[in-house]
C-alpha cells in the first residue's frame, strides 16, 4: 500500500511544477497603443477644432469639430492575445486616444496589427453598451452595428460660404432594395511591421487626418459632404483612402 | 441558584452594552431598479462613491424636493418648476420665482438622470455632478432666491429634518452639502422607460405603420438624421446629453455653453434633451419658443438658421433644413408619441 502513496505524491508534485512551467514560458506583459493625429506632419489635437486652418488634397479649406474612431481586433504575431472584442472609441475631444493591451507576449520581435472600425464577426448591433452609451450606433437600416468613424466639420463651399461635413464611415451598405440590403466589410486591417517590446511599452500610432481625402482618392467636399452612410460608393472611397492614414510612431519604454 | 442573580446582573450588563453599539443607524441601501432596456444597453447609471442611494435618504429628498422650506421666502419647492404631470418640467415657457421673477429659459424635464454620464446639467452644461445642480436653483435670485447658510439654520431648527438626517446621514447636524446630497439621491431614483416604444423594443407592443415609418425618418441620415444627438433603439435615453447649436438663431441673445466656457465656437450650444414624453414637456427649446411638437419639426425640415458655430451635423442649412415632406412629418410625430411613458408620470413613488 505504500508505493501507491509515494505514486499519487510524486505525481502531485510533478503536476504542481507543470503549472509554474507553464506561467513561465509564455510570459506576457501590458502594453500601451497611443493614437496621436497629424495633418501632414502637423500635430493636430482638440485646441485645432472649428479653424479653418486644414487645406485638403483637392484645396478645400475645412475646419475640424469632431473626430472619434473605432480602433478593435489588437493582433501580436497574428494571434489575438487579449479578448478578441478588445476595442477602443478613441476621441480626441475628449482626449481618450489610448488603449491599454493586456496579454502581449514577451518576444523580441512583435508583429502588430489592429483593426480600423470593427470586422463583420465584432459588429454586433446594440450589444457594446459603452458604445451605445456615446450613441456611436449605425441604423438597422443600414445593417446596424456601429460607426468606424465620426468625423465631421465645415468646409468653404464655392461661394466661399461655410458648409458642413459629415465623413461618417461604417460598413458598406446598398439600400437600393431596402429588402435585401447589400453589405460589405470596409474596416480594414492596419498592419504597423515589426516591433520590439518589453514591459511598460507605449506604442504611438500615427494618423495623418489628411490622408482620408487624399490617397488614392482626391476627396471633393463640394461633392461628397453629407449623408454619406447610406452611399455606398462613398463608402468604398473611404476605405481606400483609409489604408494610407496610420503609420507606426515612437516607441517608448517607462 | 446563588449564582443565578449575579448571571442575570451580567446578562443585563452585557445587552445595555450593545445596545449603546446600536445607537448608530445605518441606514438601508436603496435598490435602484433598473428598467430592462437600460440595462441591456447602456453602462452602469452614475451613483457617487460618497452619496449611495439608500431608502432614508431617498425618502428625506423627496420630501425636500417639495418643500418650500428651500427658498429664500419659503414660498416655493423644487416641484413648483419641475410638476410631476409635466414630467417634472414645467408648462410656461419661462418658470416665475419666489419672488415673482421669470427666467429666460424653459424648465428642464428630469428623468433618467444618472444616465448623463458626463454630468453635466442644466440647459448650458453649467453644473458638474448633480449634486452640484441641486444647489443651483435653491441660491439663484431669479430661482428660489434662497440664502443656504439660512436655510440649513431653518432645517436644523426644524421639528423633524434633525431626526430625518440623522437616520439618512448619521448627523443631525444640517448642511447645504447633505441638502444636495439627499435632492440629489431622490432625482436618481427619477427614471421613466416604459413607453410604447420602450414596450416595443421588449416585444410587448406594436407599432402602427404611422410610427413605423416615422422611426425610420428618425433613424435615415437623409431624413431626420435625429438618431446622431436623440439617441436610438440602441440608446434608450433619447439624448446624448452633448451640447449642440441646432441652428435656432442667426445671433444669439442667450450664449448657452459659450458663456460658461468662454470660448466663441461653444455659443448657441445647448444640451440635448431627452426625447421622452413630449406630451408633457411643452414647450420645447432652451427657450421654450416652440409650443408644439409640429413647430420642432418644422424648424429642423425648413427653418434652421445659420451661424458660425451651427453643429455639422445640422443639414442643408442653406435651404433651411433637410425638407421633409407633410407626411414623413406627421409620421415622425406619431413616432415621437411613443416614447411617451404615462406610467412616469403617475407614479406614486414620485408624488407628493
Amino acid at each position: 500500500m505504500k508505493k501507491p502513496f509515494y505514486f499519487f505524491f510524486f505525481l502531485l508534485i510533478i503536476l504542481s511544477c507543470k503549472d509554474e512551467t507553464e506561467c513561465c514560458v509564455n510570459p506576457t506583459i501590458a502594453i500601451k497603443l497611443k493614437f496621436t493625429h497629424n495633418w501632414d506632419g502637423v500635430e493636430l489635437s482638440s485646441s485645432d477644432f472649428n479653424e479653418f486652418k486644414f487645406r485638403t488634397a483637392n484645396n478645400d479649406l475645412i475646419s475640424i469639430s469632431r473626430l472619434r474612431y473605432l480602433v478593435s481586433n489588437v493582433l501580436f504575431n497574428n494571434t489575438i492575445e487579449s479578448s478578441s472584442t478588445i476595442y477602443s472609441l478613441i476621441d480626441i475631444d475628449k482626449n481618450e486616444t489610448t488603449l491599454l493591451v493586456t496579454g502581449v507576449p514577451i518576444s523580441k520581435v512583435n508583429a502588430l496589427a489592429f483593426t480600423f472600425g470593427f470586422r463583420d464577426e465584432d459588429n454586433l448591433d446594440g450589444v457594446y453598451a459603452d458604445l451605445n452609451s456615446a450613441s456611436f450606433n449605425v441604423p438597422e437600416m443600414l445593417g446596424g452595428g456601429y460607426h468606424y468613424m465620426q468625423f465631421d466639420g465645415k468646409f468653404k463651399d464655392s461661394n466661399n460660404a461655410d458648409a458642413n461635413f459629415n465623413y461618417h464611415a461604417i460598413r458598406s451598405a446598398d439600400i437600393t432594395d431596402p429588402d435585401n440590403i447589400i453589405l460589405q466589410d470596409t474596416s480594414f486591417e492596419v498592419d504597423l511591421g515589426n516591433i520590439e517590446i518589453t514591459e511598460n511599452t507605449t506604442i504611438e500610432i500615427k494618423m495623418n487626418v489628411a490622408e482620408w481625402f487624399k490617397n488614392p482618392n482626391t476627396w471633393n467636399l463640394k461633392e461628397l459632404n453629407t449623408v454619406l452612410m447610406p452611399n455606398f460608393d462613398a463608402q468604398i472611397l473611404m476605405n481606400e483612402n483609409g489604408q494610407s492614414v496610420f503609420s507606426l510612431g515612437e516607441i517608448t519604454s517607462n | 441558584m446563588k449564582h443565578l442573580g449575579f448571571y442575570i446582573i451580567f446578562l443585563f450588563f452585557l445587552m445595555s452594552c450593545s445596545s449603546k453599539e446600536d445607537d448608530v443607524y445605518t441606514p438601508v441601501a436603496y435598490n435602484l431598479e433598473i428598467p430592462e432596456l437600460f440595462a441591456d444597453k447602456l453602462i452602469a447609471p452614475i451613483i457617487p462613491a460618497d452619496n449611495p442611494l439608500t431608502i432614508e435618504g431617498v425618502a428625506l429628498g423627496k420630501k425636500l424636493f417639495s418643500d418650500r422650506i428651500l427658498s429664500g421666502n419659503q414660498t416655493q419647492s423644487c416641484a413648483h418648476c419641475h410638476k410631476l404631470q409635466e414630467a417634472f418640467s414645467d408648462s410656461s415657457q419661462f418658470s416665475e420665482g419666489a419672488e415673482g421673477n421669470l427666467g429666460s429659459r424653459n424648465s428642464m424635464p428630469l428623468f433618467n438622470l444618472a444616465w448623463n454620464f458626463e454630468e453635466r446639467f442644466a440647459w448650458d452644461g453649467k453644473e458638474f455632478g448633480l449634486e452640484n445642480q441641486v444647489i443651483e436653483p435653491i441660491v439663484n435670485p431669479i430661482e428660489m432666491h434662497g440664502d443656504l447658510n439660512e436655510i440649513t439654520k431653518r432645517l436644523n431648527g426644524h421639528h423633524s429634518y434633525p431626526d430625518l438626517f440623522q437616520l439618512a446621514f448619521g448627523t443631525s447636524e444640517i448642511s447645504g452639502d447633505l441638502v444636495a446630497k439627499a435632492v440629489a439621491q431622490f432625482m436618481r431614483t427619477i427614471i421613466s422607460a416604459n413607453s410604447k416604444f420602450d414596450k416595443y423594443l421588449l416585444g410587448k407592443a406594436s407599432l402602427t405603420a404611422a410610427e413605423e415609418n416615422g422611426f425610420n425618418v428618425f433613424m435615415s441620415e437623409e431624413k431626420g438624421d435625429c438618431f446622431h444627438c436623440h439617441g436610438s433603439n440602441n440608446n434608450p435615453l433619447w439624448t446624448d446629453n452633448q451640447f449642440h447649436n441646432n441652428g435656432l438663431d442667426a445671433t444669439f441673445t442667450d450664449l448657452g455653453l459659450g458663456a460658461i466656457s468662454g470660448d466663441p465656437v461653444d455659443n448657441g450650444k445647448f444640451r440635448s434633451p431627452s426625447l421622452r414624453n413630449l406630451t408633457f414637456t411643452a414647450p420645447y427649446m432652451h427657450d421654450g419658443r416652440f409650443s408644439s411638437i409640429e413647430e420642432v419639426i418644422d424648424h429642423y425640415s425648413e427653418g434652421l438658421k445659420f451661424s458660425e458655430s451651427i453643429d455639422p451635423l445640422m443639414k442643408k442649412v442653406n435651404i433651411g433644413g433637410v425638407g421633409l415632406s407633410d407626411q414623413e412629418k406627421a409620421d415622425l410625430k406619431a413616432f415621437l408619441l411613443t416614447l411617451t411613458d404615462v406610467e412616469f408620470i403617475n407614479n406614486p413613488a414620485f408624488k407628493n
